[in-house]
């Protein structure tokens, strides 16, 4: 007899779905935190060692990535909170869905200005400031 | 005693309603899975606030990770709102992520000694990273040169 595959077997759509993407978005934050204490950790060693490292982050790929970060905690964080409503809210489990559209209209509201604000040094500093 | 026609012994037959035989259990039984599934719901809200926060304040307000430098981390840390704030944020982040990636182990990691050594290795990790990050907020010295 095959071996069943490894992992949690799920019923697809939003339900399981949205679990792959607070999965995926949970572990991509863990090793960013693991990388940020390291690079927050060399304020003790001297503020140059310090400003090199954080001069990575004024980079315009790797603001880029900040973007794409600050949009994975967003989901990570809003999803959450649907977990909570689904988990203690009595009517949660029966909203589960709309609550994930909710969402997700919720995310791309705060993703757009967000965007815009986090590139716009960037976009400047690239193609030069049309003011 | 009942034998077949071939000699072997029968099989034994339990009593009708007998007590169901349930399989051993190999560990203490302890609520710990409750608490860490609590501790997601609880420090999971706590996070929302702490890290956006932190995230707006240092990637979007007033010109965002541009203005980020030694001078900007020894202004804020000069006031133990941000360094409560930092360390909560700390300590939170790194054992939600922890028992997530437990999780995660637990999940997809299936032979005992991978299952084992990725764990061991995950909290040792935590511990490290909590360790610093502590210790960096509680002797963090603005005159350091």
């Amino acid at each position: 007899m095959p071996k069943a595959p490894a992992g949690t077997l799920y019923r697809g759509r939003e339900g399981m779905w949205s679990w792959v993407a607070h999965r995926i978005t949970g572990v991509l934050i863990f090793f960013f935190l693991f990388a940020h204490v390291l690079d927050t950790a060399l304020v003790r060693v001297s503020p140059s060692s310090y400003d090199t490292v954080i001069a990575t982050y004024k980079n315009p790929i790797v603001n880029l990535m900040e973007v794409g970060l600050v949009a994975a905690v967003l989901f990570h964080a809003l999803n959450g909170i649907r977990i909570v409503l689904i988990d203690f809210w009595a009517s949660g489990p029966r909203f589960q869905r709309q609550m994930l559209y909710t969402e997700i209209v919720l995310w791309v509201i705060l993703v757009v200005p967000g965007t815009y604000y986090m590139l716009k040094h960037t976009v400047e500093s690239l193609f030069g400031s049309a003011s | 005693m009942a034998t077949t026609i071939d000699g072997a012994a029968a099989p034994a037959i339990e009593a009708p309603r007998s007590p169901q035989r349930r399989p051993v259990r190999t560990k203490a039984r302890t609520n710990f899975e409750l608490y860490a599934w609590l501790f997601m719901r609880v420090s999971g809200i706590l996070l929302v606030f702490l890290v956006l926060g932190h995230l707006f304040i240092m990637n979007i307000l007033d010109g965002g990770v541009q203005r980020i430098g030694f001078g900007f981390v020894a202004g804020r840390w000069a006031s133990p709102f941000w360094r409560t704030w930092d360390l909560l944020m700390l300590v939170l982040a790194e054992l939600h992520g922890s028992n997530g990636l437990r999780t995660v182990i637990n999940d997809y990691a299936e032979r005992p000694q991978t299952r084992f050594w990725l764990k061991m290795l995950l909290y040792v990790s935590a511990f490290l990273v909590i360790s610093l990050g502590s210790l960096v907020i509680f002797t963090f010295d603005p005159n350091i040169s």
